[in-house]
């Protein structure tokens, strides 16, 4: 047996499934009574539905019901049924509540069939009329009335109140830049549509939802209908992706439980791509940065200030600019944060929500100040590395992000690069080298864990956390197969189950520092337990062995100077007459250390592009990403979570824009072929470091990876493609028209 | 209500899945991809966008790489389809299901079995040599979790012993 597992490459202990096409994803369970529900989405934006007409669709043979906002199982209206874990402050946009339409693509009707063949015939056939009124979907139309949000989102810090002169410090500041960054509006766009099949047990409802918490959609069906808490169960083991698209519950989910209870059998609800495009994204968001610095790059003065979309009915926050206070040293900073309404559904949280947006454009800002300093643009984030989060003014819990520059630098070769735009050319291509800093926060959040071990000398581990492609499901093996010294195969994890000790949603990169400390307090707690027995044992050569004097490896318990006196974990059980014991653990994050420290990860991200200039197409033809995320806990899927956010960063960069169009107030390019998301072609070479950083945040010093990835990722590409070109494109994605 | 004989519109199809003769009454807008999934219940060929392109529900349809949402069940009366179950299952991998796991080639798994079939095709083809081709040639398999170099490294591990393995025979 190997040392251990933790700190490892080990291959994931849910792959086997996941490459023979045996894990099962929210909507591929089948049912006896299963009816398959499609969605008919509205097609104005706003306005009133006058009538519908459902004749052709009730006529279409296998149709069983057409549920709409005049005929539907009735729900609670209060808002707070409504509020899940992940909900901005508002009231949520209930599907088939009224007449009213609040956005384009809105569910308006639902259509069950007997056949997903007849539902999806029978929806296309579903007559509705309209009273359409104006709508603006673009937040650059509404600028004029952006607003502070009066409440705020619960765990979105807003920006930190002003501090020094930023003002007076700009004016005075001899190297000054200052531009206007805008994003695209982006669509998640997991591979796995949305879906959730309900099944109809006599009452009870077994919810098979494509969600990131099935504690979230548990309660919020509870809350929505009404429904005793023992009738709801809520399973999700594998999920195709969400990138925050899971955090909170979507409509089909409603939807899919509205027809279950109306007709009393079991219902499955799939979303098409193109209503993929109907509910949550990444808010477009325009920001404003000015950079004030000395004449050796050093900051003066930094202002940004954003102005972010949300719909009609929530406010939908994130943090984009407080970063801008934060990642370098500085004491005159002004940070503002406003929203401006569209007639669209709410925004959401999308991978790294708030920092990939605002790091991009003080990245791209730094980025535009070292060329106006003359300084390279490594060296000026060296010359203001913040040693110090003076946004809460308090030490960092740890931050190797230096390491990350230098071992970054070394790995990538920017030494090679000259300082001059367009000075680097290959064949009939420019060349450009790019740097960007990338921040998230390490957060962590209260879970609960079991940890039960059988006479056969297996374990499982449980907890109602979600692997969403994230590597839980590893990660809680390795770190349970070590705390008991058993083989990682030996070790059994449940997770995505309602019914397994509590956790929230999986968002936040939150997920492996807190199921990951529960599950480790829970079979700390099973070898006491294990002890305990082994010393009650007749003539037990562990009699008086206490807990810090024993090791357990191997499927038994030892004396650590004297291995050879030693119990296995099945005579142990044996003899107290035990089938089976079991330990729960509740982890919660560490209070005073959180209001001592300010705990972020931290990476370096530099990026090679080849421009041709005559076509306008940029490839990305290398990015070296240097991380510092706390202790790593396996070297394999670790590495893929930098390599999924990287490559969602090239896509931010070049490829995704969902395209509003002002007259119809809909996105227009609601597919993959329209809508772009990185390919095969687009991703070339991608070198991951994580540099060695201890910290004391949790006992086994995790940090967390899903996010920091994407961060600073899509601002290296730009800074590449200007120094390929020298053309600065603050509004991503730098499409080629954009170059030519 | 399943599409029996006899019921109107319904057309009988005849195909081999995996290897298993398979007869069934179809709807003519029944997909191949549907059929898969809803009816043999053969989840493992995933639905990512219904339009052809994803590839997430690449499957072999006499040998060739296909992507079964854009087949009409009735147009494949007859041939040969191989879906991922196919291939291997745990305990049995084929080299590729292996090569994907030991490379992890994978993060949420739904691209998944579209890109293993999509690459077992590919190799068939004998049409990539490079990376660079490997890349252009899977480009019709789309991850959103951004596995791309991973899969390369599977794809290209997997080419590389078969091209030691034809050397020494």
């Amino acid at each position: 047996m190997p040392e251990g597992y933790v700190g490892g490459a080990q291959p994931r202990v849910d792959g086997p499934l996941k490459v023979s096409g045996l894990a099962q994803y929210a909507g591929e369970f089948p049912a006896e009574d299963l009816a398959y529900g499609v969605v008919v989405s509205s097609s104005v934006a706003k306005g009133r539905i006058l009538r519908f007409d459902l004749e052709a669709a009730r006529a279409t043979p296998g149709v069983v019901a057409i549920l709409t906002h005049k005929d539907r199982p009735t729900v609670t209206t209060d808002a707070e049924s409504h509020q899940d874990q992940a909900a901005p402050p508002g009231l949520p946009f209930i599907p088939l509540l009224d007449e009213r339409i609040v956005y384009s693509g809105q569910p308006v009707a639902l259509v069950v069939a007997e056949t997903f063949e007849a539902a999806r015939g029978a929806a296309a056939l579903v007559r509705v009329e309209y009273e359409a009124e104006p709508a603006v979907v673009d937040v650059a139309q509404r600028r004029d009335s952006a607003y502070d949000p009066p409440e705020k989102r619960d765990g979105v810090p807003p920006p930190p109140p002003p501090r020094g002169d930023p003002d007076g410090a700009f004016a005075a500041a001899p190297v000054k830049v200052s531009g206007d960054y805008r994003i695209a509006v982006e669509h998640h766009n997991p591979m796995e549509p949305h879906a959730s099949t309900v099944f109809w047990r006599g009452g009870k409802l077994v919810v098979h939802d494509k969600v990131q918490g099935v504690t979230n959609t548990k309660a919020f069906v509870v809350n929505m209908f009404g429904l005793p808490e023992d009738d709801v169960r809520v399973l999700s083991p594998f999920v195709g992706g969400a990138f925050g698209s899971g955090l909170r519950p979507q409509y089909q989910l409603t939807l899919a439980v509205m027809a279950a209870l109306r007709l009393k059998r079991s219902v499955r609800v799939t979303l098409t791509r193109d209503q993929m495009f109907t509910f949550t994204y990444r808010p477009d968001t325009l920001q404003t940065v000015a950079l004030g610095a000395g004449p050796d790059g050093r900051l003066q003065s930094i202002r940004h200030d954003a102005i972010a979309c949300t719909s009609t009915y929530e406010d939908y926050q994130e943090a984009v600019v407080n970063w801008s206070g934060l990642i370098y040293a500085c004491d005159n900073v002004s940070l503002s944060y406003r929203l401006a309404k569209v007639d669209t559904a709410t925004p959401g949280d999308m991978r790294a929500p708030g920092a990939t947006t605002g790091v991009y454009a003080l990245e791209a800002a730094i980025d535009e100040l070292a060329y106006a300093a003359k300084v390279d643009p490594l060296e000026l984030r060296l010359r203001n590395y913040a040693e110090r989060d003076q946004n809460d003014d308090k030490p960092f819990s740890s931050k190797e992000l230096r390491a990350c520059y230098e071992r970054g630098a070394e790995a990538f070769g920017w030494s090679r690069r000259s300082p001059e735009p367009r000075s680097m050319r290959e064949g009939r291509d420019l060349v450009g080298l790019g740097v960007a800093t990338g921040c998230w926060e390490a957060m962590m959040q209260p879970h609960s864990a079991r940890a039960t071990l059988t006479a056969d000398g297996k374990l499982e581990v449980a907890c109602a956390t979600a692997d969403i492609g994230t590597g839980t499901y590893t990660i809680l093996a390795q770190i349970a197969a070590d705390a008991l010294g058993l083989p990682i195969d030996d070790v059994a994890v449940r997770i995505g189950d309602s019914s397994l000790p509590m956790a929230p949603v999986e968002g936040g990169s939150w997920a492996a520092a807190s199921a990951g400390s529960a599950a480790q307090m829970a079979c700390a707690a099973l070898r006491e337990e294990i002890l305990k027995h082994a010393r009650a044992m007749e003539n037990s050569p562990l009699a008086n062995a206490a807990l810090d004097h024993v090791v357990f490896s191997g499927g038994r318990v030892a004396r650590a100077d004297d291995p050879a006196r030693s119990i296995s974990y099945a005579d142990a059980l044996k003899s107290a007459g035990r089938e089976r014991i079991e330990a729960k653990a509740d982890f919660a994050p560490d209070e005073e250390f959180q209001k001592k420290f300010a705990a972020y990860t931290h990476s370096a991200v530099f990026a090679e592009v080849r421009v041709d200039e005559e076509l306008g197409v940029v490839r990305v033809t290398r990015i070296v990403s240097a991380i510092a995320a706390g202790k790593i806990l396996n070297q394999m899927t670790a590495r893929s979570q930098i390599l999924g956010g990287v490559v969602m960063g090239i896509g931010m960069a070049l490829h995704e824009e969902s395209m509003p169009d002002r007259r119809l107030g809909r996105f227009m390019n609601h597919n993959f072929g329209e809508y772009h998301i990185p390919s095969h072609a687009d991703v070339q070479d991608i070198e991951v470091i994580f540099v060695d950083e201890a910290d004391e945040a949790n006992p086994l010093g995790i940090k967390g990876l899903g996010e920091i990835g994407i961060v600073g990722a899509a601002a290296a590409v730009a800074n590449a493609v200007f120094h390929a070109t020298g053309k600065r494109v603050r509004d991503l994605p730098i499409t080629p028209d954009k170059l030519l | 209500m399943v599409y029996v004989s006899g019921a109107p519109g319904a057309v009988t199809v005849s195909l081999t899945v995996n290897g298993k003769p398979q007869t069934l009454s179809v709807a003519p807008s029944t997909t191949v991809l549907d059929l898969l999934r809803e009816r043999l219940h053969l989840t493992g060929t995933k639905k990512g966008c219904d339009q052809g392109q994803c590839g997430a529900c690449t499957v072999l349809i006499d040998g060739r790489r296909v992507n079964s949402c854009l087949q009409l069940a009735v147009m494949n009366d007859g041939r040969e389809i191989t879906t991922i179950e196919g291939l291997g299952a745990p305990g049995g991998l084929h080299p590729m299901q292996e090569a994907f796991v030991a490379h992890d080639a994978f993060q949420c798994g739904y691209c998944t079995p579209g890109q293993i079939c999509s690459a077992v095709a590919l190799l068939k083809e004998g049409r990539a040599r490079t990376r660079a081709e490997i890349r252009e040639l899977m480009s019709g398999n789309l991850c959103r979790c951004g596995a791309y170099t991973n899969i390369v490294d599977a794809v290209e591990a997997v080419m590389g012993a078969g091209a030691s393995q034809e050397a020494a025979e």
